[in-house]
């Protein structure tokens, strides 16, 4: 891990000094334990901030739609596959950002460690091979990485950066045991009532803080129709018809487009399981049409199309 | 008063006697995801925790409140009902010393000399707050910072501090003599207890290694409105409202009107200063169009405009920002900052 830190400053500083981008987003120490937190450098006397372990939780391509510069980026595999959907969607060209793919194992859900510990406080954590060592008040335990790993992460079937401009260490073997959609068809076999019930109880928890749609690489409509006060489409309060609409449309938004980065998932503070609608998305989308999101610049994205033999069965007529 | 003692194995039982009288709310939950809710029973308070997920401002100034309803149908009969004032006396239970001290600052809003909303303030009048002190403050906590403490007494009517098999008793407030007074598990506290209490007191805030001189930040402020400085911190915030909502400080609220037909309610909300149209003007225009003067007017309204106006800083330290912001924008790391520059 330690050589991926260095391997990342070596290229952040080529770059940077041979003048081929202005900036380099990338990850810097975060403050607290199992924490690491975006990093925007733009002079090599600063790329020495660079970091990377298994705490990079967060999507960097969230900033790619904001910026006019040339931009380096530090990218896994999933943030990579929404970078591909950022260059479809015009929202940066291909030219304008340089990709550091890095091979991905997972990346650490700190709230499930958390929530083993119940209540007791981890001051530091230290990465060592495939274990994370906790230490604090009354505290020293060694954990296995891959037991807790963000939910999206066990179901990755794209660690590997599918598109890059340079990689950073050895290419990682691909789950192709996985079944991705194992929770989905559980959910779906469930009776009416009984997905309503648990749909609705996930999402009454709800803040509606929106730091799901605001990490999502995707949301980056210049109005989204939560703040649209002319008209008023959704309610604010926290009622659950207003929770829902808003969970439902931003599901129904980001169809054909999400890649399941779990960003969504990994933001929200109250620890709703986004994905359960997201991945729902994702598997109909490649049922019916084929697609899979953030796999390759040709292909069009089946939302932006209209084929005349499209499937339309899930119309209501 | 002098300091009074109850037995942990009492304090089930106080509670169940406490809700027979009183709407008690207190945290329940587990796995470190703790939330005030109303208990029914003594044995559902989870008083072993550091601190609760959402802050118990909620209790005062929830998420979505009705402010009134009406009726335009019966065209020049119509009507508007105010909904009915809670009439049973409350506790909370339980309650952080960050948190007990975050409705002292929300009492300059919503119940100050100027202003006095009765939504508030009458919810304020008829609770009871009884503290616990905080033996292993987190490491996210700068309460010594803003002027509290975790056994800082302001806002509390009764404070609780742990010393192994009991609680000491603070009796901070008449109504908390009271309430105390009226009920027998409390007893005087014996001698060698208070000098247990004392211990765990200087324990306790010795823990607390982060230091922030606040009121140099407010002076630093005043100045530093034009500062670039705003254009770095700001760079990699979400724009989300995981800092606000889940600050036991913040208070910012819409009011809206949610109507069917001739009928509707006016509900005032949460609001949140980091989103896109917290202050959009009917022109369009937007005073603060980006998370750079979004994240600056968070900052300065906790540390230098209400400090103005209300001689206190709008924070307390609890830390909770600093654990959920999904991209570790540490409010700390931005104060030093700010100090550093
Ligand atoms: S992050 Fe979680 S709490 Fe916030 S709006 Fe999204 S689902 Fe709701
Ligand atoms: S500082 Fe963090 S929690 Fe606050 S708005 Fe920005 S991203 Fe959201
Ligand atoms: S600003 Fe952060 S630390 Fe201060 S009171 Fe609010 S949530 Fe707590």
């Amino acid at each position: 891990m330690l050589n991926t830190s260095v391997a990342i400053r070596d290229i952040a500083k080529k770059l940077l000094d041979e003048k081929r981008v202005d900036l380099i987003i990338g990850f810097e120490k975060g403050s607290v334990p199992l924490r690491s937190t975006p990093c925007f450098v733009r002079s090599t006397s600063e790329a020495d901030r660079l970091i990377w372990n298994v705490n990079c939780e967060n999507n960097l391509a969230k900033y790619l739609p904001k910026t006019k510069e040339r931009v380096a980026i530090v990218a896994k595999g999933c943030d990579v596959r929404s970078i591909i959907g950022l260059i479809k969607e015009n929202q940066v060209t291909r030219e304008q950002v340089f990709i550091i793919g890095i091979p991905c194992k997972g990346m650490i859900d700190r709230r499930k460690i958390e929530a083993k510990l119940d209540g007791k406080e981890i001051i530091e954590a230290e990465e060592k091979d495939d274990t994370i060592i906790l230490t604090g008040n009354n505290l020293r335990e060694i954990i296995k990485k891959e037991e807790f790993l963000h939910n999206s992460c066990k179901t990755c079937t794209h660690r590997n950066p599918v598109i890059y401009d340079v990689l950073i260490g050895d290419k990682v073997v691909e789950d192709q045991a996985v079944d991705e959609y194992r929770e989905v068809k559980e959910f779906e076999a469930q009776s009416h009532d009984e997905r309503w019930r648990s749909f609705s109880d996930e999402v009454s928890k709800c803040i509606r803080c929106y730091a799901c749609r605001n990490a999502c690489p995707f949301c980056y409509c210049q109005e989204c129709f939560v703040d649209s006060s002319q008209p008023q489409w959704i309610g604010k309060t926290t009622n659950l018809s207003d929770t829902a609409i808003f969970h439902i449309v931003r599901a129904f938004h980001i169809a054909g487009r999400c890649v399941d980065c779990g960003s969504c998932d990994r933001a929200c503070p109250m620890g709703i399981d986004l994905r359960r609608l997201t991945k729902k998305m994702e598997m109909d989308v490649k049922d019916l049409f084929h697609y899979e999101a953030g796999i390759s610049l040709e292909d069009m994205p089946p939302l932006a199309t209209f084929n005349p033999d499209d499937p339309q069965e899930f119309m209501m007529v | 008063m002098k300091e009074l003692e109850i037995a942990k194995t009492e304090v089930v039982s106080l509670l169940n006697t406490l809700i027979k009288e009183y709407k008690v709310f207190a945290p329940v939950g587990q796995n470190g995801f703790i939330t005030f809710q109303e208990i029914h029973s003594g044995s559902e308070a989870f008083l072993d925790y550091i601190n609760s997920k959402k802050p118990p401002k909620e209790i005062f100034f929830p998420q979505s409140e009705r402010l009134f309803s009406y009726d335009l149908s019966k065209g020049e009969g119509w009507s508007v009902e105010e909904p009915a004032s809670e009439k049973k006396q409350r506790i909370i239970f339980g309650i952080r010393p960050c948190d007990a001290r975050s409705l002292v600052l929300l009492d300059n809003v919503f119940d100050g000399q100027l202003y006095k909303d009765p939504y508030y303030s009458g919810k304020r009048k008829n609770t009871t707050i009884i503290a616990i002190g905080c033996n292993q403050p987190s490491s996210t906590c700068f309460c010594t910072s803003l002027g509290g403490g975790p056994f800082s007494q302001d806002g509390s009517d009764l404070i609780l501090v742990d010393i192994g098999q009991k609680y000491i008793v603070q009796v901070v407030t008449e109504k908390g003599k009271k309430l105390a007074k009226k009920h027998n598990e409390f007893k005087e506290a014996e001698d060698n207890s208070l000098s247990l209490m004392r211990d765990t007191i200087e324990t306790a805030e010795a823990l607390i290694k982060s230091k922030i001189e606040v009121q140099k930040v407010t002076e630093k402020l005043d100045s530093m409105f034009d500062d670039p400085f705003w254009d770095l911190v700001s760079e990699k915030c979400l724009g989300c409202a995981v800092c606000t909502y889940l600050c036991p400080t913040c208070y910012c609220f819409d009011i809206t009107d949610e109507v069917t037909g001739q009928r509707g309610e006016r509900v005032r909300t949460w609001d949140s200063c980091a989103f896109p149209n917290f202050t959009l003007q009917a022109s369009g225009v937007n005073p603060r169009p980006s998370s750079k003067e979004r994240l600056r007017q968070r900052i300065m309204h906790k540390f230098n405009y209400f400090v103005a106006n209300h001689g206190m800083a709008a924070c307390v330290g609890c830390g909770r920002c600093i654990k959920e912001c999904p991209v570790n924008l540490d409010i700390q790391v931005v104060l030093n900052s700010i100090l550093n520059r």
